[in-house]
C-alpha cells in the first residue's frame, strides 16, 4: 500500500445552471493571454451536443487516453514511446484550432470613434491571431448553448451510443443538461504519459497535474493524450498550458476560483486518499464497465487505522487524513455514491467527478401512467435517457446511475415528508439503501450546501517542501523569464518580456 | 579575407552556437521550444514537415560522418574516393531532394498562410530562409562535383573540415580554389551557426529520445527532499 493524497472534485449537475460563472472567472484570471484566447481550462457545455474541441469524446477519431494491449497493459492510445516519437514532425492526432474555434474579438472602438454615418456603427468580429476582418464566425466556444443548432449536428454526442436517439430530436422529447469540465487531474493521465519531454507531472502531494513551462518543448503530444482535450496550445509562447487546479489558492487553503464563484454552488473540493500501488491494474481492467468499480478499489478509507498508520508512514501530514475524514468527495464518491467519474472508459482514472442531474418526468409519468411511489417516479421516465447519462459517466453501465439517481429522488421525498408533513419516512430512505441519519447529512451538503462544508481543503505543507530563506525576495508565481522585468520589451530571442504586474499599475 | 571567412569565422560561428545556446538554456528555458504551427494550420504540415525534418537529419548526419571521418579510415576499408563521392552524392542527392520539397513547402506555408505569416517572428522567416537557400547551395554543389568524379574536391572539403576541428592551422587554404558553390555553401553554414542560438533552431538539441528509455509512463514529482511531517499540525479547514 502507497498512500497518496490528491485534491478531487465533485460537480453536482443536478444543480448547475449553465451561468459560465466558472467560465468566465477561469479565463479572466489564467488565459487572458496572447496565444490562449481560445483556450478554456474550464467549460460549460450543453449536452447532447458534441462540445468544445468539436466531437472532443469520439476517441475512435482523436485517440486520446489509453488502450488496452493485447498482452493486458496500458499504453496511449495514440501510441507507444516510439509511434509518439515517430509523429514528433506532425502529429496525426493534433486539432487544429478551428475545432476549438478561432478566436476573435470586435471592433469596439468604432462604436464611439465612427464619424456621422446613415447607418448606425457596428462593432465587427476581428481575428485575434491573423487580426483580419472575420466576415462570419462559424463557431465558437459555446456553439452548442441550449440546444443552439440543428439536432442532427448535435446528435452526433457519442454519449448517445445505444440509444435510438431519433425520439430526442422531436420537441416533445427533447432534454438537455449542462456539463462543466476542467482538468480532471487524473490519476493515471494520459498526458504525462505522451509528453516526450517529461514536462508534465503529478505532484505528489496533493495530486494536482501540472506542466513545468520550463521544461515544455512544445512537442505537442499531450494535446492529442488527452482523451478530454484539456491541454490547450499556446501558439504565441510555444508551450502547452492546461487548468492548474489554481493550485496557488489551493496550497493556502482556498477553493479553486471556478468553485469559489460558482452561483449554484454545485462544486465541491476535499481529500481523497488513494493507493497509488493499486493504479496500474484498476485502470488496465478488460471490461469497460467495471472501470467505475476498479477505481473506488483505489480510493483508501481515511477512517480506517490502517490506512491512516500507513499515511502516516508516507509523510502524509495530519491534518490532510483528518481532511480526508471529513472530505465531501469520499461522502458523494465513496459513502452514498452519487457521484461519478467523466468516462472512466478513458482509462485515465478521472479525479473530478459528476453527480448526475435529475430532469422533468415525461409527459406519460405526469398523465398518470407511471407509478409514483413516495413520490418517487420510476427514473427510467426522467427525460434525461438514464443510459445517456451512463455512456457519460461509468462507460454504460446504467445499475450505479440508476441507485444515484433514486437517492436523489428519495433525498427530496424524505425532506419532503420530514418538513412539510412532519413525518419520518423510514420506508422511502431504506428502498434506496441509506439510513435517515445519511439522507440528513447529504441533504446538508448537497442542498444547503454551506461553503465550509462544501471546500474542506487543508494548506499544503510548504514548510515541508522548501526553505522559506531560500524565497526571500522572491517574486511569487510569475510568468516565464522568472523575476526579470526587463529594460526593454524583447527579449533577445524575439518574446516579449514578462512584466510584473506591478509595472502595469505605473 | 579568405583565411578569416574560412580559418577564423568557423570558431567564432561555432563558439557562439555552443555558449549561445547555453547561456539561453540556462537563462531563458522558456523561450527554449520547438514553436510548431501544427494548431494554427495543419495543411501543409504533415507532408511537408515530415520530408523536411526526415531530410535535414539525413543530411546533417551524412555531413557529420562525411567529412569528419578520417579518410584512412575509408583508404583501410578499401573504399575508393570516387565511390565514397558517388555515395555522398546520391544520398546527399536524395535527401537533399526530399528536405528540399519539404522546406519549400513549408516556406510557401509560412509566407503564404495568413494565419502563419501573422504569428511568425523575424527569427522564424530568417530561418527558413536560410535553411531553404542552403539546400539549393548544397544540392546545386553536386553539378560542379559531377565534373570531377575522382573525389579530389571531395578530399579537400574533409581535410578543411578536419583541419577546423583538430585546430591546425591554415586549414583554409584548403578551400582556395574551389568553386564559388561550394564557399558559399560554407559561408551560409557559418550563419546558420551564428543564428542558431537566437531562433527555433535550438529545439533540435532537447530532441526528446531520452523518452524512448524513460522509466514506464508516469512521472511523479516527490517532495524531494521533504522533512519528516510533524505531528498533530494545525485544525483542517472547516468542520
Amino acid at each position: 500500500m502507497k498512500v497518496r493524497a490528491q485534491i478531487g472534485m465533485v460537480l453536482n449537475l443536478d444543480k448547475c445552471i449553465g451561468c459560465h460563472t466558472c467560465s468566465v472567472t477561469c479565463k479572466n484570471v489564467w488565459t487572458t493571454r496572447e496565444g490562449v484566447e481560445y483556450a478554456w481550462f474550464n467549460n460549460v457545455e450543453t449536452k447532447p451536443g458534441i462540445g468544445y474541441p468539436k466531437d472532443w469524446e469520439n476517441q475512435k477519431r482523436w485517440n486520446g487516453g489509453w488502450t488496452r494491449t493485447a498482452s493486458g497493459g496500458l499504453q496511449p492510445k495514440q501510441g507507444g514511446k516510439w509511434r509518439i516519437l515517430a509523429n514528433i514532425f506532425a502529429n496525426p492526432d493534433l486539432p487544429e484550432i478551428d475545432d476549438f474555434y478561432e478566436p476573435f474579438d470586435f471592433d469596439h472602438d468604432h462604436l464611439k470613434s465612427a464619424p456621422e454615418m446613415s447607418a448606425f456603427p457596428t462593432a465587427r468580429p476581428r481575428s485575434k491571431i491573423t487580426g483580419e476582418r472575420m466576415e462570419k464566425i462559424e463557431w465558437g466556444p459555446n456553439w452548442e448553448e441550449i440546444l443552439g443548432g440543428e439536432f442532427a449536428k448535435r446528435s452526433q454526442d457519442q454519449n448517445f451510443e445505444g440509444i435510438e436517439k431519433a425520439i430526442y430530436g422531436e420537441y416533445e422529447n427533447t432534454f438537455m443538461m449542462y456539463l462543466p469540465r476542467l482538468c480532471e487531474h487524473c490519476l493515471n493521465p494520459a498526458c504525462v504519459a505522451s509528453c516526450p519531454s517529461g514536462a508534465i507531472y503529478k505532484r505528489e502531494d496533493d495530486g494536482v497535474v501540472l506542466i513545468d513551462q520550463e521544461k515544455c518543448r512544445g512537442w505537442r503530444m499531450c494535446v492529442s493524450g488527452c482523451p478530454y482535450k484539456k491541454i490547450y496550445y499556446n501558439w504565441s509562447s510555444g508551450k502547452s498550458e492546461k487548468c492548474t487546479l489554481c493550485y496557488p489558492r489551493l496550497e493556502s487553503g482556498q477553493p479553486t476560483v471556478c468553485s469559489e464563484t460558482c452561483v449554484g454552488r454545485i462544486r465541491y473540493l476535499g481529500v481523497m486518499l488513494y493507493d497509488a500501488d493499486k493504479i496500474a491494474e484498476a485502470a488496465s481492467v478488460e471490461n469497460e464497465k467495471q472501470l467505475y468499480d476498479a477505481q473506488l478499489g483505489v480510493f483508501l478509507d481515511p477512517n480506517d487505522p490502517e490506512v491512516i498508520a500507513a499515511a502516516r508512514a508516507e509523510g502524509i501530514p495530519e491534518d490532510w487524513i483528518k481532511g480526508a475524514r471529513n472530505s465531501p468527495i469520499w461522502k458523494m464518491a465513496m459513502e452514498w455514491k452519487i457521484a461519478f467519474p467523466l468516462h472512466p472508459e478513458y482509462r485515465t482514472l478521472p479525479m473530478v467527478w459528476y453527480v448526475p442531474p435529475l430532469s422533468p418526468i415525461q409527459n406519460a409519468a405526469a398523465a398518470g401512467k407511471i407509478a409514483a411511489q413516495d413520490d418517487m417516479p420510476d427514473v427510467r421516465s426522467l427525460r434525461i435517457p438514464v443510459r445517456y447519462l451512463a455512456n457519460m459517466l461509468t462507460a454504460g453501465d446504467e445499475a450505479p446511475v440508476i441507485t444515484a439517481l433514486e437517492r436523489m429522488l428519495a433525498m427530496r421525498s424524505y425532506m419532503r415528508s420530514k418538513t412539510v408533513d412532519g413525518v419520518i419516512n423510514l420506508g422511502v430512505a431504506k428502498r434506496v439503501g441509506m439510513t435517515p441519519g445519511q439522507i440528513d447529512e447529504m441533504y446538508q451538503l448537497m442542498a444547503i450546501a454551506n461553503y465550509e462544508d462544501r471546500f474542506v481543503i487543508p494548506t499544503t505543507h510548504r514548510e515541508l517542501v522548501e526553505d522559506a530563506y531560500d524565497l526571500k525576495g522572491g517574486c511569487g508565481f510569475t510568468d516565464g523569464n522568472g523575476c526579470s522585468s526587463g529594460s526593454s520589451g524583447k527579449t533577445l530571442f524575439g518574446q516579449k518580456k514578462f512584466r510584473a504586474p506591478t509595472e502595469f499599475l505605473s | 579575407m579568405h583565411h578569416f571567412i574560412y580559418g577564423v569565422l568557423p570558431y567564432i560561428a561555432i563558439t557562439i552556437m555552443v555558449v549561445g545556446s547555453a547561456i539561453r538554456y540556462d537563462r531563458d528555458p522558456f523561450t527554449w521550444k520547438s514553436k510548431s504551427s501544427q494548431l494554427l494550420r495543419k495543411r501543409g504540415l504533415v507532408l511537408g514537415s515530415i520530408l523536411f525534418h526526415v531530410g535535414v537529419l539525413l543530411i546533417l548526419a551524412g555531413h557529420i560522418v562525411g567529412l569528419l571521418t578520417p579518410i584512412a579510415l575509408f583508404d583501410a576499408l578499401g573504399v575508393p574516393h570516387g565511390a565514397k563521392q558517388l555515395l555522398a552524392v546520391v544520398a546527399g542527392g536524395i535527401a537533399g531532394a526530399m528536405a528540399l520539397t519539404g522546406g519549400l513547402i513549408l516556406l510557401a506555408r509560412r509566407f503564404g498562410d495568413p494565419r502563419i505569416r501573422a504569428t511568425s517572428s523575424f527569427g522564424d522567416n530568417l530561418v527558413i530562409l536560410m535553411l531553404v537557400g542552403q539546400l539549393i547551395l548544397g544540392l546545386g554543389s553536386i553539378f560542379p562535383t559531377l565534373t570531377h568524379l575522382d573525389g579530389s574536391e571531395m578530399l579537400k572539403f574533409m581535410a578543411w573540415a578536419q583541419g577546423i576541428v583538430y585546430f591546425q592551422p591554415g586549414a583554409a587554404d584548403h578551400l582556395v580554389d574551389v568553386h564559388w558553390i561550394y564557399k558559399a555553401h560554407i559561408l551560409l553554414g557559418l550563419a546558420i551557426f551564428f543564428t542558431f542560438p537566437f531562433t527555433r533552431l535550438v529545439h533540435m538539441v532537447s530532441a526528446p529520445v531520452r523518452y524512448l528509455w524513460r522509466p514506464g509512463y508516469q512521472i511523479v514529482r516527490t517532495r524531494k527532499g521533504a522533512k519528516e511531517a510533524p505531528r498533530g499540525v494545525g485544525p483542517a479547514r472547516g468542520r
